[in-house]
C-alpha cells in the first residue's frame, strides 16, 4: 500500500514540482509572490485541450500502451508557446505598470486579482464541467511489488526528469540561463555589467509559464482538467517553493517531489480531502523552523 | 415600493456586515501594511463559531449550545483571534508575502474543515435554523431588518470610532512608523513583530465578529459562502475606498457591493438561460477590472491616506520595469 501511494505521490510531485520551478523563479527574478501562476497552469492544460480535441477526428493512433498519439506532442508545444504568450500579455498589462509604480505588495493583489479572471475566463470560455484529454480507460500495470502504474503516468514522470536536465543545462550553460541567475543574485548589478534587465523579465516569464503549462498538462493528464484545477494547486505550488528555498531551482523541485508524496502517503492516515491542508502544515513547519528551506540560501 | 425599499435595507445590512471585515483588513494592511488574502477564513471562522454556539442543538451535530446572542458574538471574536495568532506567529516575522501565502492557506483549510468535518460544521449541508437576536419581538420581516439594520449601524459606528481612537492614539503611530520603517522604529524601542502581531489579531477578531454577524442575519451558513472571491471583494471594497482610511473602508464597502449585486441583477437580466452558469465568471471579471483599474490609475482609492502606502517600503529589485 506505501509503495503504491509512494509512487502516486512522486507522479503528483512531477507537476508540482514544474509548477514551483517557474512560480520560484518569477518570485526571485520579478520579486513577488505570483498567485496567478497557478491560473498558467489551467491555462496551459485547456490550450493543450483545444488542441486535442481539434485532432480529435485524425486517427493518428497512438503511441504504444500510452493514450495519445502526435496531436497530444503538437498540444504539449501548442501550450508552452501559448500560456507563455499569455503571461506575457498579462505581464504587460498588468505587472509591468505596477513595477514602474513602485508599489511592491501591489503586484501581489493584482496577481490575486489576475488569478481569478483569469479562472473565470476559462469557465466563460470553457465551461466549469471537468474535462479529458482522451476517453480510453488506460489499465494500470504492476512494475514493482505492490505498485500499479498506467503508461501515462510514467511518461509524466520521465518528461519530468527530462525537462529538469533541460533547465539545469539552459541555466548554467547558455548565456540567457547565466543573465537570468545572476539578475536573480543581483539585479543592479547585473544591469551595471551589461545585461538588459526587460530582456530577462521576458524571458522568466516564458520559462515559467511554458513550465506551468507542461504542469498543468501533466495533472490534466494523469487527474483532470478543471478551471479551478490551478487555484487548487496554488498552495501545493507555494508550499514546494518554500519548502526548497524561495528562489533554489532544485529546492523547489525537491520540494515538490515531498509536498506531493507527503500529500499522497497523508492519505492513509486522512481523509484524501485534506491533502492541501497537509501540503499547508508542512508549509508553516518550513516557515517555524527553517523559513529559508532546505536548499535556500538566507532568510530574506 | 415597499420591495425596493425592503430590498434596499437588506443591501444595507449586508453592506455594514461587509464594512466590518473591510476595517479589519484596514487596520491589517491599510494601518500595518500585512497583507492577508485569508479574510474570508477569519469572516468563516466567526460565522461557524458563533453559529456552533448560538444555534439549537441538531441530531448527530456537536454544538447548538443555545447561548445568549452576546455570549456567542465574544466566542467568535475569541475563535478567529486564536486562528490569528497560530497564522500570525509562524510568519510575522518574515518577509511580507510569507503571511500571504500562509493566509490563503488557512482560508482553504478552513473551507477543507467546514466541507469534510461534517460532526461539527454539517459538512456541505452546513447549518441553519441560526438564532436572530430579539427576533420574536417583532412581526413583519422588514420590521425586523431595519432593526437589525439600525443594530449594524450602532455596531459599525462603534468600531469606526474604536478604531479611530486606536490609530490616532500612539499605538496606531507606532504602527504606522513600523510600516514606514521598521529598523528606525526598532532603534527607539519598538517591537515590530509585537505591534504587527496585535494589529493582525485585531483586524481578524473585526472579520470574525464580521462572519458572526453575517451567520446571525442569514440564519444559515455552508461552505459555498466562504470561497475565495470574498477575500477578492473585501480587497476590492477597501482598495476603492482608499486603504489607510476607515471612512474609505465603509464607502467602499457599499459602493463595490453595490457594483457587486447590481451587476449580478444586470447579468441575470442579460444572458440567456443557457449562460447564467457562467453569470459568477462576468462578475468575478468585473470586480477584478474595477479593482485593477483602481490600482492602476488611482492608487490610493478615493479616499486614501494622502501619502501612498508603503511607497518607503518597496524594495522592488527592478526598479525601472
Amino acid at each position: 500500500m506505501i509503495a503504491q501511494y509512494l509512487a502516486d505521490g512522486i507522479i503528483l510531485g512531477s507537476s508540482i514540482a514544474l509548477g514551483a520551478v517557474g512560480l520560484t523563479l518569477t518570485y526571485n527574478i520579478l520579486n513577488f509572490a505570483n498567485f496567478s501562476h497557478g491560473s498558467l497552469l489551467s491555462w496551459g492544460a485547456y490550450f493543450a485541450w483545444v488542441v486535442v480535441v481539434a485532432f480529435s477526428g485524425v486517427q493518428g493512433g497512438t503511441f504504444g500502451p500510452l493514450s495519445f498519439g502526435w496531436p497530444f506532442v503538437a498540444a504539449l508545444v501548442f501550450s508552452g508557446v501559448m500560456t507563455a504568450l499569455l503571461a506575457l500579455v498579462v505581464d504587460w498589462l498588468v505587472f509591468r505598470i505596477l513595477r514602474k509604480s513602485n508599489i511592491q505588495v501591489a503586484l501581489v493583489i493584482a496577481s490575486f486579482g489576475a488569478s481569478l479572471l483569469l479562472r473565470n475566463l476559462i469557465v466563460l470560455v470553457f465551461g466549469p464541467e471537468p474535462q479529458y484529454y482522451s476517453d480510453n480507460i488506460q489499465i494500470a500495470q504492476q512494475i514493482l511489488p505492490g505498485v500499479r502504474v498506467t503508461p501515462d503516468q510514467i511518461f509524466v514522470v520521465v518528461l519530468s526528469i527530462v525537462l529538469v536536465v533541460v533547465l539545469h543545462l539552459f541555466l548554467t550553460r547558455t548565456k540567457l540561463g547565466k543573465a537570468m541567475r545572476a539578475t536573480a543574485d543581483n539585479a543592479a548589478l547585473a544591469q551595471v555589467s551589461g545585461i538588459n534587465i526587460h530582456a530577462i523579465v521576458r524571458w522568466t516569464w516564458v520559462v515559467g509559464a511554458s513550465l506551468a503549462a507542461v504542469a498543468g498538462v501533466f495533472f490534466g493528464l494523469t487527474v483532470q482538467i478543471l478551471p479551478d484545477m490551478g487555484f487548487n494547486l496554488v498552495l501545493f505550488l507555494f508550499s514546494a517553493a518554500i519548502l526548497g528555498g524561495i528562489g533554489s531551482i532544485y529546492g523547489a523541485i525537491l520540494g515538490g517531489l515531498v509536498i506531493g508524496i507527503a500529500s499522497d502517503l497523508s492519505v492513509l492516515f486522512f481523509s484524501p480531502a485534506y491533502k492541501p491542508a497537509i501540503a499547508f502544515a508542512i508549509m508553516i513547519l518550513v516557515l517555524l523552523v527553517r523559513p529559508s528551506g532546505i536548499l535556500g540560501e538566507k532568510a530574506r | 415600493m415597499t420591495g425596493l425599499f425592503s430590498y434596499l435595507v437588506f443591501f444595507l445590512i449586508l453592506a455594514l456586515i461587509y464594512a466590518i471585515m473591510a476595517l479589519g483588513l484596514n487596520l491589517q494592511w491599510g494601518y500595518t501594511g500585512l497583507f492577508n488574502i485569508g479574510v474570508v477564513g477569519f469572516f468563516a471562522v466567526g460565522a461557524y463559531t458563533f453559529a456552533i454556539l448560538a444555534a439549537s442543538p441538531m441530531a448527530g451535530q456537536f454544538g447548538g449550545f443555545n447561548w445568549p446572542f452576546i455570549l456567542a458574538i465574544a466566542g467568535a471574536l475569541v475563535m478567529s483571534g486564536i486562528i490569528a495568532l497560530l497564522v500570525g506567529i509562524p510568519t510575522l516575522r518574515l518577509r511580507e508575502d510569507y503571511l500571504a501565502i500562509a493566509t490563503i492557506g488557512i482560508a482553504a483549510s478552513i473551507q477543507l474543515i467546514a466541507n469534510n468535518y461534517g460532526w461539527l460544521t454539517g459538512g456541505p449541508q452546513g447549518i441553519y435554523n441560526i438564532p436572530q437576536p430579539l427576533s420574536n419581538y417583532f412581526s413583519s420581516n422588514l420590521g425586523y431588518n431595519l432593526f437589525f439594520l439600525a443594530m449594524m449601524v450602532v455596531i459599525v459606528g462603534v468600531v469606526y470610532y474604536g478604531l479611530e481612537r486606536m490609530v490616532n492614539a500612539p499605538w496606531g503611530r507606532v504602527l504606522m512608523a513600523i510600516r514606514e520603517d521598521e529598523t528606525a522604529a526598532s532603534s527607539v524601542g519598538k517591537n515590530g513583530f509585537s505591534y504587527r502581531l496585535q494589529s493582525f489579531v485585531i483586524g481578524a477578531m473585526l472579520m470574525g465578529l464580521s462572519g458572526a454577524l453575517y451567520a446571525s442575519f442569514i440564519k444559515y451558513i455552508s461552505p459555498t459562502l466562504f470561497m475565495p472571491v470574498l477575500t477578492f471583494q473585501v480587497w476590492a471594497m477597501l482598495i476603492v475606498g482608499g486603504s489607510g482610511s476607515n471612512l474609505g473602508a465603509i464607502v467602499g464597502s457599499v459602493l463595490v457591493w453595490a457594483l457587486w449585486t447590481g451587476s449580478g441583477t444586470l447579468v441575470q437580466s442579460i444572458l440567456p438561460p443557457g449562460l447564467q452558469v457562467k453569470g459568477g465568471a462576468v462578475q468575478i471579471i468585473l470586480i477584478g477590472l474595477v479593482l485593477m483599474l483602481v490600482l492602476l490609475f488611482r492608487p490610493r482609492g478615493i479616499m486614501g491616506e494622502r501619502k501612498a502606502i508603503a511607497a518607503e517600503r518597496a524594495r522592488s529589485k527592478i526598479s525601472t520595469g
